[in-house]
């Protein structure tokens, strides 16, 4: 379930920001000691659009991987005031997780792949495949329902990878790095199709990456992290409106928040 | 949402096709092809021309006629080692696959026994084979288990590392999205390990033949057996050397279906992890 209704211009703008996740003194020790995260504290409104920029080793994707509940913090809370919890009052947020790869099941079809949260909830087969086949047109890869992933390039089976994060309509959107991997113009596309599908579906986005110009083109706020131990060392708010497009890229505005933006990266890595 | 999917899409090479087959594919047939037809006719040769008798090495022509002479009665052997041989691998894949995904419910079992199935795989077949021969009173029976302990390793081994190496974010994904454990199996372990399975599988094929065949040498000086080992041995004791190299060509001959029945079977279940299946728009 989305908490907001579809809107066409900024999500936010139209509804009083509601806290989706709040993090509290996060930390993460692993156990072979590295101190991956300490002291996080980051709080997720309902629609926004999140980025985690930072070096790579200073923890983007162990914060990622601690909200999704796939890795436990050390010490801190996690709190999911809006979602359902169980009777032991553990909370069950409805996510959705994109990987740095498609990280698809090669044996089956993209329709299949992206109806497989479905399946685990045991859904029925035939409205399962039919909510796959309609989270696939919304990617753009409407006609690719019964490919597999061999016959598709890097680009298309990272759409089927947000395919299959949005067919569950979940309340977040965790990507990891996900288009690091692809060459700049199906990045650029694959940005302005992501922020189309933000807008329209209301989703909350966190969106781990390194580089600044991408974070700043996407993001309503950008968590500016450093390594050694990983933190968040500001958190910046880009305001530039929403719907952004190509023209945004080309703006004075979007190169002064790159500015803004790199040199609070500098100065995090300096700190 | 635009329709913009051209995005990075490699457009795949036509694959030229040759009665049937893909253009490259020839050379790997025609080739061995070559080697066998020349390597037969030098020994057609040679024998005739030193004029070497025939039970010392018939000509491959002989061997032949021998072949279809006998036909009768080698097809009956034939038979027999088909089926100890299709039996033992049948079970070797059930029970292979079956301890598998024990061993990938729990470390602890796979920790316990996993070293007695080395232990299985490294005895000598022939050693333990005449006790295998006393202990079970039909001979097929005995056979079978002979050719099954040669065939079962590769299978367990294969598949267990198959269930072991899912990818790790999919078992993540699968997490996420709290999936039970037999979900976990069914849908991601279990197609993970296919690969590796059949890849054991064909393995196994093989070896499962040479176990039936060697139980079958052991048991065959009793002159219990009459499978192909047991006309080998017979044609031996007769001095018919031709119709011991055409029961040793039909081993072979049977080998070597095995591998490509398997290997076809590999192929069908797996091509469209390899290949396009689709042909691609824009
Ligand atoms: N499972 C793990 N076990 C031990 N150390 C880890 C593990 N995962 C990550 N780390 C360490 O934690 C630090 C942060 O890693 P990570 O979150 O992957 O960084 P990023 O995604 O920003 O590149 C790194 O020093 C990394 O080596
Ligand atoms: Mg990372």
């Amino acid at each position: 379930m989305n908490h907001l209704g579809p809107t066409t211009g900024d999500p936010l703008a139209s509804a009083a920001p509601r806290a989706l996740v709040v993090l509290r003194g996060v930390e993460k020790r692993f156990g072979t000691g590295t101190l991956a995260l300490r002291g996080v504290d980051l709080t997720i409104q309902t629609g926004d659009f999140v980025s985690l920029l930072g070096p790579s080793g200073c923890g983007k994707s162990t914060l990622l991987r601690i909200i999704a509940g796939l890795i436990a913090p050390s010490a801190g809370t996690l709190d999911w005031p809006r979602a359902e919890h169980d009777a032991a009052g553990v909370a069950h947020p409805r996510l959705g997780f994109v990987f740095q790869e498609p990280t698809l099941m090669p044996w089956t079809t993209a329709v299949k792949n992206v109806a497989l949260p479905l399946r685990l909830e045991g859904m029925a087969r035939s409205e399962r495949l039919e909510r796959a086949a309609e989270a696939l047109r919304r990617v753009g890869l409407a006609g690719f329902e019964h490919a597999y992933p061999r016959a598709l390039s890097g680009g298309m089976k990272m759409r089927v990878s947000i395919a299959r994060a949005l067919v569950t309509r979940p309340d977040i959107l965790l990507m990891d790095e996900p288009f690091a991997a692809l060459d700049e113009i199906t990045r650029f596309r694959l940005n302005n199709d992501l922020l189309s599908i933000w807008r329209e579906t209301g989703v909350t986005v966190v969106f781990v990456t390194h580089s600044v110009f991408e974070s700043v083109y996407l993001s309503r706020r950008i968590a500016v992290m450093a390594a050694r131990p990983g933190r968040i060392e500001r958190e910046i708010a880009i305001e530039a409106p929403h719907p952004r497009d190509e023209a945004f890229r080309t703006s004075a505005e979007y190169a002064a928040a790159c500015r803004t933006v790199s040199a609070a990266l500098e100065e995090a890595m300096a700190a | 949402m635009t329709n913009r999917i051209g995005d990075d899409a490699p457009s795949p090479p036509p694959v030229r096709r040759v009665l049937f087959l893909p253009a490259e594919a020839w050379p790997k047939i025609l080739m061995p092809l070559l080697i066998g037809i020349l390597s037969l006719s030098v020994w057609e040769i040679a024998v005739r021309v030193n004029d070497v008798p025939h039970y010392v090495l018939p000509p491959p022509s002989v061997i032949w006629q021998t072949l279809l002479r006998d036909w009768h009665s080698l097809s009956v052997s034939l038979g027999i080692t088909l089926q100890i041989t299709f039996a033992a691998l049948a079970v070797a894949a059930g029970l292979g696959l079956a301890l598998a995904v024990l061993f990938a419910q729990s470390k602890w079992i796979e920790l316990s026994l996993f070293p007695y199935a080395v232990v299985l795989q490294v005895t000598p077949i022939v050693a333990i084979a005449p006790l295998i021969i006393i202990w079970v009173d039909d001979i097929r029976i005995a056979l079978l288990i002979c050719a099954w302990i040669v065939a079962f390793f590769p299978i367990l081994s294969n598949t267990t590392l198959g269930l072991n190496s899912a990818d790790h974010n999919l078992v993540d994904l699968f997490r996420l999205y709290r999936a039970s454990r037999f979900q976990q199996l069914v849908f991601l372990r279990l197609p993970s390990a296919l690969p590796l399975f059949l890849a054991g599988l064909r393995i196994s094929g093989g070896l499962a033949l040479i176990g039936a065949i060697v139980a079958e040498f052991v048991a065959g000086t009793g002159g219990r057996a009459s499978g192909l080992a047991y006309r080998i041995l017979e044609a031996g004791y007769q001095l018919q050397i031709p119709r011991m190299f055409a029961a040793l060509l039909l081993i072979c001959l049977t080998g070597i279906a095995i591998f490509l029945a398997l290997g076809l079977i590999q192929h069908l279940a797996l091509r469209h992890w390899h290949e396009s299946a689709l042909k691609r728009e824009g």
